[in-house]
């Protein structure tokens, strides 16, 4: 049973789950919800809603210029032309990373992310470092996950600060090029669609 | 708020980021019956996703800090089923409801939440023409309401370049503080340099764009 006496000390966390459990009885019995309709909207993000959705756009792009084209021109179209598996609602923006410029995406203000194509974020991109360090020391960030790039690389960030989502098109790797679809998709990691990875094909199957 | 905790862009002292190996979706059952609680609630549309997040940016700082992610959706969420008269203090306490529910406007069945899930459109129909073009000079507002905002605090009073127009949109601002108060406004792309932001010691290889509404511009 949840403890309101002590609202603003540590067991407002610590008892979290008797918390959560206690006000979906709550809105249940009030028929303000359904469990079962809670059920399968968890699995949807469980199971059939991940970054593997955006990795076979990438993939795509990179294998079908007119594709590449769409997708930069208006994401939302594009991948909902393409016969992507989770409807995108809405606002989505495909930013190219090339020779020049490196793209990363962040939500300062709290966890913007286009959860249709690259599904629920990770804890790292909804955390105060990454959050407080990715518009000011993007470098540095990108040294946390092993990433340097070439120094007149420009890094562009991209703070979610509205309803628009982004989604990184990263540079298709050399020795690729006689790569399937498939097999493209493979190496394009969630990470790589945030700007925070590379796709590495020496580390595919 | 506007200059709450949540509003980190530029902090220091946060340390390194942490990736966590093969992460899974949900840490916990609990976290993901948070999510699917949260949007099945918010469908009845009683309040903006900006109201949603102003109850999560306006937790104490220390619970801001300490809580983990889907904690402060929970402690949000609960702020919200009080306020908006869905269940009362008595029934959090009781852990079980004490009084019948009046009808929501919407209600997710299971036959709706088996449908991939779709995010909804904030465009809305422009009451004036877009007031920038690409390629202006801008400069953001020096601002501080004590209500909700998305223009953070490491982007005011800041010159940058508006890069592209991404249509009009419900304006947080308002609808934060009241979801029928959409009060729509041209989105824009804005870059600024790393200097503008950071100084004459930043980086000179990075620059930093924000979704900035029309509002919180003045032409440069």
């Amino acid at each position: 049973m949840p403890d309101h006496q002590h609202d603003h000390d540590h067991s407002e966390l610590s008892d979290i789950q008797l918390r959560v459990r206690a006000l979906e009885t709550i809105l249940t019995e009030k028929g303000y919800v359904d469990p079962a309709a809670l059920d399968l909207l968890v699995e949807a993000y469980e199971t059939k809603i991940g970054p593997k959705n955006g990795a076979r756009l990438v993939a795509r792009a990179w294998i079908d210029p007119d594709f590449k084209a769409a997708l930069l021109k208006d994401a939302t179209a594009a991948a909902n032309a393409s016969g992507h598996f989770s409807p995108v609602g809405s606002h989505l923006i495909a930013v190219e990373n090339t020779p020049q410029t490196h793209n990363l995406v962040v939500c300062t203000l709290c966890s913007c992310y286009p959860w249709e194509v690259l599904g629920l974020p990770p804890v790292w991109y909804k955390s105060a470092p990454y959050r407080s360090r990715a518009v000011i020391d993007p470098k540095g960030v990108l040294a946390d996950f092993g990433v340097t790039l070439p120094a007149d690389t420009e890094i562009r960030i991209w703070d979610s600060t509205a309803e628009t989502r982004f989604i990184v098109v990263p540079m298709r790797p050399p020795g690729t090029e006689n790569w399937s679809e498939d097999r493209l998709s493979e190496i394009v990691t969630r990470d790589c669609m945030i700007g925070t990875g590379l796709p590495m094909p020496e580390g595919a199957r | 708020m506007s200059n709450t905790i949540h509003d980190m862009g530029g902090m220091h002292g946060f340390g390194k980021v942490e990736a966590e190996p093969n992460e899974p979706v949900f840490h916990a059952p609990w976290e993901g019956r948070v999510h699917a609680l949260q949007r099945a609630i918010g469908a009845a549309g009683l309040w903006s996703i900006d109201g949603g997040r102003a109850s999560i940016e306006t937790l104490p700082p220390t619970t801001y800090l300490s809580a983990s992610y889907y904690q402060k959706w929970f402690l949000g969420l609960e702020r919200r089923v009080i306020r908006y008269g869905l269940v009362g203090e008595d029934e959090l306490a009781a852990g079980h409801s004490l009084r019948a529910g009046t009808p929501l406007p919407n209600k997710i069945t299971p036959a709706d939440a088996a449908k991939p899930p779709i995010r909804g459109n904030f465009a809305r129909p422009a009451s004036a023409p877009a007031r920038f073009k690409p390629g202006d000079r801008v400069r953001t507002r020096e601002m501080n309401p004590a209500t909700h905002t998305r223009l953070p605090r490491y982007a005011r009073d800041k010159e940058g370049v508006v890069e592209a127009i991404r249509g009009c949109h419900v304006y947080p601002d308002t609808a934060a503080l009241d979801v029928h108060n959409e009060n729509p406004q041209w989105l824009y792309t804005v870059v600024f340099t790393g200097k503008e932001l950071w100084g004459d010691e930043a980086d000179p290889a990075i620059k930093v764009s924000i979704e900035a509404f029309e509002p919180y511009l003045l032409p440069a």
